[in-house]
């Protein structure tokens, strides 16, 4: 049954009438991508509602600048009810669809899991060695805990599964939005992607309390966003190390592997921490309330992997040492399990919606 | 900063939109105890300023969200064309050189500015745009106000001012459930017009009022306008007159802003109750096609008017906040508008038959014009022939008043017996009758109230050292 027959969910039912209001008004034009985007329409579809969903940076400037907002009778808030199309947005695309559920409790669903995860690398490393192997010292060798070809085997497994999912997931959205891109389009969307263009709200800064912008919950993200590419980059060069030169771990402290990681870890703790504390202080109301665990999750994650990460290479001599191991290499897991099913995909989402703005940005004409 | 009402503030200012605001600031900027009684709560607070998007000044085309320049003379030029010289030329000479200012100030001040929107290109060399619109701009002037000390209440209209042969003495206002007096050296009035308060306007309107449609809140009652007039200050500005426009019917009573206009008029034609037209369509360009069809509407029965336009035209205009009434023929239109079907019939069908061929352009005068009609349009005339058909109702929606308060150079209040007030100015809407006696100019009103709040915060702040 093609989606048109089914009724249309609550959410865009709402953002429907929110985008009707809107470009009738278009005061907000300046603020980001999303407002031009409308104006390049005359009514919104399914698919053009959840592209303007995902290009949505939820930076709430349009709520305190907005006429409409409540206790107005037009009720108009923007950045809510595009954050909860947006969550709707993720489960509707998941593969396999099966898994959508996650992302209706997905605090519980990544709790769940990190433990189970956790639980597994423990009673693994017990079962397959021996009890003793997991409190003795192995001078930071991980490898006598676990070999390396088992790592290999597993997390290559999982990796290859998200990048699967998720590979999946994006093409059913591209298909949903009618995405359009080309070389300029995705280098002028990776420029506004690195640089976090539309948290601004146009040059005021994102609101994240009362109605003064600022420009932290964009700094905060940056760190998170580099610490997260830097600790890739860092897991990358140790594989060539291992694979290309055959320079095993455990590298020295002064290694390139291993400054990368600290460099990103920092990132992991700093941004993750600083996003938690001001999702605490912003406005309920500029959020999907009911399912902002999703987003505490993540930030969760994220803290976790590095903290333990951290943890690891402070205590790696020590007999500590396998039972970290387990934890992080457990915490580690459940990230990659869990990509295609939480917030991690908002970044690739918003990402192909800046791709289709910047490519329609050239060739569409604004309706007015 | 908490409200104290044993001490005597410097500057009382009544109302707390742009005017009130930019008077606050620069009372405050030099040194004053200043009190802003806003009367609508938080969130409506602003009066007219919350739905303002622009304002004019003259420029020398460095703004760099500006096409420019603007030459002082060329802005003046304007302001004389549209109000047919109705305007104090003293006054408004100085409202255009201030308005050089005013920029390089609202950025001080945290006011951010942008490319005009879509759709308004034709205004990118005389109006610098607000990052978000009005509402955006009011929140970083509040900021301002209150990173400077000054004292910002909402929700506390004012009951009843103390005044003694034009000099300020005390604002009783209506604050937490309870009266209040608010004493000060100086009182700046910035509480705007009577535009949402339909009594009033019942007194010259009469019945027609009830069916008006108010743009902004329904806290612009006048009340501090009425009180000033009492007390025997100077009024100017046509009492009877109000800038009105024709908005969608459907809108709400009060406060529904820029969304519900409809720019769908010129594309075909406007009937009344009787299915007749009443105007040239075609008359003139925008912006004044935009302003002439308010009072038009309040002139028909009903205060209610329909622009009808076929499939040819529904997308050539501005998205509409309400969707149009359709239908497959003209009849069954008429139908659904509750109209008379015979009548609409032959109001198009002769409509149609006196169209003259000609190049359609929307966006200059163009040749396309019917002959023969008692009421002709002269420019777009396109014959209303391709279903589906489309319907949008009008009805006349009210900006705002010019009655206000006689002010001099100094926006000081001036008073019936010839003199000015020891201690009281003003500034914005309840004052901008004295710059625009009739007639708008896009942006004009955030320009003199911005000039004037200025003016009357540097003399307030002046005034209450003496």
């Amino acid at each position: 049954m093609p989606a048109t027959d089914l009724p249309r969910s609550a959410a865009l039912v709402e953002a429907d009438r929110l985008m009707t209001i809107c470009n009738a008004c278009r005061y907000c034009e300046g603020l980001c991508a999303v407002f031009p985007a409308m104006e390049m329409r005359r009514t919104f579809a399914d698919g053009d509602l959840n592209y303007l969903a995902n290009l949505c940076h939820q930076c709430g400037a349009c709520y305190s600048d907005c006429q409409y907002s409540r206790p107005h009778e037009f009720n108009v808030n923007v950045p809510a009810a595009l954050a909860t199309l947006r969550n709707d947005s993720y489960a509707q695309y998941a593969w396999p669809r099966a898994l959508a559920p996650a992302f209706a409790r997905n605090g519980l669903f990544i709790a769940l899991t990190a433990a189970a995860s956790v639980a597994a690398f423990i009673v693994g490393f017990v079962a397959w060695r021996d009890p003793a192997v997991l409190f003795a010292r192995h001078a930071g060798d991980f490898y006598k805990v676990m070999p390396h070809n088992a790592m290999v085997i597993l997390f290559g497994a999982v990796f290859v599964f998200a990048i699967a999912a998720l590979t999946l997931s994006l093409r059913a959205y591209w298909r949903d939005i009618n995405g359009e891109g080309d070389g300029r389009a995705v280098v002028e969307a990776t420029g506004d992607a690195a640089r976090l263009t539309y948290l601004g709200g146009g040059g005021g800064g994102c609101t994240s309390e009362n109605e003064r912008p600022s420009a932290q919950r964009r700094v905060f993200h940056h760190f998170t966003f580099y610490g997260f590419l830097l600790c890739f980059a860092a897991t990358s060069v140790a594989t060539i190390y291992h694979y290309g030169f055959g320079w095993h771990a455990p590298y020295a402290l002064t290694s390139l592997p291993v400054l990368l990681g600290i460099a990103g870890g920092l990132g992991l703790l700093i941004g993750p921490a600083g996003l938690f504390v001001l999702a605490q202080r912003r406005d309920a109301i500029l959020t999907d309330a009911p399912r902002r665990g999703m987003d505490t999750a993540f930030l969760a994650m994220l803290f976790l992997v590095s903290l333990t990460g951290f943890a690891l290479m402070a205590l790696r001599d020590t007999g500590a040492m396998g039972l970290l191991l387990a934890l992080h290499l457990g915490v580690v897991l459940a990230l990659f399990l869990s990509l295609p099913y939480g917030k991690f995909v908002h970044g690739l989402y918003r990402y192909l919606a800046l791709v289709k703005y910047a490519r329609e940005k050239r060739t569409a004409a604004f309706v007015d | 900063m908490p409200v104290r009402f044993d001490k005597i503030y410097d500057v009382v200012v009544a109302g707390g939109g742009n005017a009130a605001l930019c008077a606050a600031i620069t009372a405050a900027r030099a040194g004053r105890s200043v009190i802003v009684l806003e009367g609508a709560p938080a969130f409506y607070r602003g009066g007219n300023t919350r739905h303002t998007r622009n304002l004019r000044c003259a420029h020398d085309g460095t703004a760099p969200t500006m096409t420019g320049p603007y030459d002082p003379a060329e802005f003046l030029d304007d302001l004389y064309r549209v109000t047919g010289g109705e305007t104090d030329k003293a006054l408004a000479q100085l409202t255009i050189e201030r308005s050089q200012e005013l920029i390089p100030w609202m950025n001080k001040a945290g006011v951010l500015f942008q490319p005009p929107l879509g759709g308004t290109l034709s205004l990118g060399k005389t109006n610098a745009f607000f990052l978000g619109g009005g509402r955006g701009m009011l929140n970083a002037l509040y900021r301002q106000a209150e990173a400077l000390g000054v004292v910002c209440l909402s929700d506390a209209p004012v009951t009843a001012l103390a005044i003694e042969n034009g000099f300020f003495t005390s604002a009783t206002i209506q604050y937490e459930g309870l009266p209040h007096q608010v004493r000060g050296r100086t009182f700046v009035a910035a509480a705007g017009g009577f535009e949402a308060n339909i009594d009033w306007l019942r007194q010259h309107w009469g019945a027609a009022a009830d069916n008006f449609l108010i743009r902004g809140t329904p806290y612009n009652r006048g009340d501090v306008l009425k009180m000033l007039l009492a007390h025997g200050v100077k009024p100017v500005g046509d009492p009877t007159q109000m800038h009105c426009v024709g908005i969608d019917a459907r809108a709400p009573k009060f406060d529904g802003g820029i969304a519900t206009r409809l720019d769908s008029v010129v594309f075909g034609i406007m009937v009344n109750r009787a299915a007749q037209r009443f105007y040239d369509e075609g008359e003139e360009t925008w912006p004044k096609r935009y302003a002439i069809w308010g009072r038009l509407i309040a002139q028909q029965s009903e205060q209610i008017g329909y622009s009808i336009v076929d499939s040819k035209s529904i997308h050539m205009f501005m998205p509409s906040i309400f969707p149009a009434v359709q239908a497959s023929t003209i009849g069954e239109l008429a139908g659904k508008l509750q109209l008379d079907a015979a009548a609409l019939e032959k109001t198009v069908a002769d409509f149609n038959a006196a169209v003259r061929p000609g190049t359609f352009d929307h966006t200059v005068l163009d040749d396309c014009r019917t002959e023969g009609l008692a009421i002709p349009k002269s420019h777009w005339a396109r014959k209303i022939d391709a279903p589906p058909y489309y319907a949008y109702p009008l009805r006349p929606g009210i900006t705002f008043t010019y009655l206000g308060v006689r002010v001099n150079e100094e926006s000081r209040m001036v008073l019936n017996n010839g003199k000015t007030s020891g201690n009281m100015f003003a500034a914005g809407e309840i004052m901008a009758g004295n710059v625009l006696g009739k007639a708008y100019l896009a942006g004009i009103g955030m320009t003199i109230g911005a000039v004037f709040g200025r003016i009357a915060g540097e003399r307030a702040a002046k005034n209450a050292r003496n």
